[in-house]
């Protein structure tokens, strides 16, 4: 195995689910080494872990167990290394989903994952998925402590990233909430910041120069051998 | 609050050469791809397009350094299409670098495929091109191989389908406008867009920026994309490589003339336009750097 420059190994995890490659690229945009691996030894022998992922919840949760890789990522957080989750890779953090019948998540955060209504307020018809780009903002615009401490320091309230999803997460500890989107409507969480876990909705790695910034800021974080929550 | 509206370049690439065509016939060359696809990206494209457009003609796959010369600099999202028949070949695009394919062909020929890659890469992953030509009892039929090939498929019949069979978007191609210059096909694109409940990409006959807001508001399309419009720019605002030993007819583009139908726009002309018609869109670069952001 090729050791890395810096010393420091990031794993994504790969449990089968959509594609990887654009996350990869990201990563080593912003100077961080990545391997690929579905070996939980691997994974938690690194110094940070990505999990992605583009699917159904469902076939996402018998990957994980198939691949017994349930436990390892609940045993990663623990250490309290750095973790991040995007898109489906945030929802199977949660308790559990509505899609396709109830599946069981990772239970890493208290909450659920649900569908965007069928129809907005005044009756027409909402296009899900929720396909381009919106805008992420602080839940609340009093204390920006919370907002300067993650990986979204420096990006603006109301930047514009890029979704492609039909269900979201609803964590029940709103102090879990680090962003809100609003879609035909529908205000929700799109994206979680607690102790050392990163969480998004959005794929930062296909927004542009900002979301590149978001890979940037949490490599830093790993970098300066804090982390996030230490 | 209306969605964001989504400007897509799309490059129609022969080999090594990003070309032009009127009906999707008589190809042009107009230069690198990867140059255009950069200058997109850098002006605010909220996404790209790529098109092999005689793959499926003459059964092969050219486009695999292009997208990973591409994926590498470029971080929004890529769909690439033309001649992608199998699980294998999609799952070898997206390898390369792509973040969604595009299917037409495969889809008419075996519809199960659109079944069976949603579920393999995500249905946000599929999108499925279909190309209409309207029949002269006002039908719209879908066609492949760029309109070559008639199908016999209902074109609304087929989106309602696709849909269903986990298609994540619709990338709706006129053939009968494309490349005409004389805007999008209206009444088509809102058929389709009224019909399912996945976002429609309009394709084929933007010639101005107006008829990007009329496609908006009357054909009720989720996303454009456009081809000449921006790259006719591109020529004439920048140096263009022109790659002479490479296959493909560069005469047009050595004599500079633009088809004179098409006035040329930039994703900056094009976003502006859209945010003071009252539609919503990812701001261009420039507007972001004009002080919007609190440093």
């Amino acid at each position: 195995m090729n050791i890395p420059h810096n010393g420091l190994q990031i794993a994504i995890i790969d449990y089968e689910m959509g594609n990887l490659f654009s996350v990869k690229r990201a990563c080593e945009q912003a100077g961080l080494d990545v391997l690929i691996t579905a070996d939980a030894s691997v994974i938690m022998s690194s110094d940070a872990a990505i999990l992605p992922g583009v699917g159904a919840f469902g076939d996402a949760m018998d990957n994980l167990r198939r691949l017994d890789l349930v436990v390892p990522i609940k045993e990663f957080v623990k250490t309290g290394k750095p973790f991040m989750g995007i898109c489906l890779g945030m929802q199977l953090l949660m308790s559990d989903s509505e899609e396709f019948g109830y599946h069981k998540g990772l239970n890493i955060i208290e909450g659920s994952v649900v569908r965007f209504p069928a129809e907005n307020r005044e009756g027409g018809k909402i296009k899900v998925p929720h396909v381009g780009w919106n805008k992420i903002f602080q839940p609340s615009s009093e204390d920006l402590t919370y907002w300067n401490e993650s990986p979204l320091k420096n990006i603006m309230s109301g930047e514009f990233m890029y979704f492609v999803h039909s269900y979201y997460a609803v964590p029940s500890d709103k102090r879990a909430v680090l962003s809100t989107t609003t879609y035909e409507g529908t205000q929700f969480c799109s994206g979680i910041f607690l102790r050392n876990v990163f969480a998004c909705q959005y794929h930062p790695e296909k927004s542009a120069a900002e979301g590149i910034k978001i890979y940037k800021n949490w490599a830093s974080a790993i970098k300066s051998k804090q982390g996030y929550g230490a | 609050m209306p969605k964001n509206i989504r400007i897509i370049p799309r490059l129609d690439i022969k080999g090594p050469n990003l070309v032009k065509g009127i009906g999707l016939e008589g190809l042009r060359v107009l230069g690198r791809p990867e140059q255009f696809a950069r200058y997109y990206y850098e002006t605010g494209a909220d996404e790209l397009v790529y098109m092999d457009v005689v793959a499926s003609l003459y059964n092969r796959n050219s486009l695999h350094d292009i997208i990973e010369r591409t994926a590498r600099e470029i971080f929004i999202p890529l769909t690439v299409g033309g001649g992608l028949r199998t699980i294998e070949d999609i799952r070898n695009v997206l390898r390369a670098g792509a973040d969604k394919v595009s299917l037409n062909t495969a889809a008419i020929k075996n519809p199960q495929i659109i079944a069976e890659a949603s579920r393999k890469f995500g249905s946000s992953t599929i999108l499925i091109s279909i190309e209409a030509i309207r029949q002269t009892d006002g039908r719209y039929l879908a066609y492949t191989d760029n309109g070559r090939e008639h199908t016999g498929v209902e074109v609304l019949e087929w989106a309602k389908r696709v849909e269903t069979l986990g298609a994540g978007e619709i990338m709706l191609t006129s053939v009968d406008k494309e490349g005409t210059g004389s805007g999008y096909d209206i009444k088509l694109t809102r058929m389709v867009a009224d019909a399912v409940s996945i976002p429609v990409i309009a394709c084929g006959g933007a010639g101005s920026i107006e008829h990007i807001g009329q496609v908006i508001a009357e054909g009720k399309a989720d996303a454009v994309a456009l081809a000449s419009v921006l790259h006719y720019d591109f020529i004439e605002n920048n140096r263009v490589e022109i790659n002479r030993e490479n296959e493909g007819n560069v005469e047009f583009l050595a004599s500079r003339k633009t088809f004179s139908k098409i006035k040329p726009a930039n994703l900056h002309d094009i976003k502006d336009y859209l945010h003071k018609n009252g539609f919503q869109c990812r701001g261009s670069i420039n507007q972001e750097m004009a002080g919007e952001h609190t440093a």
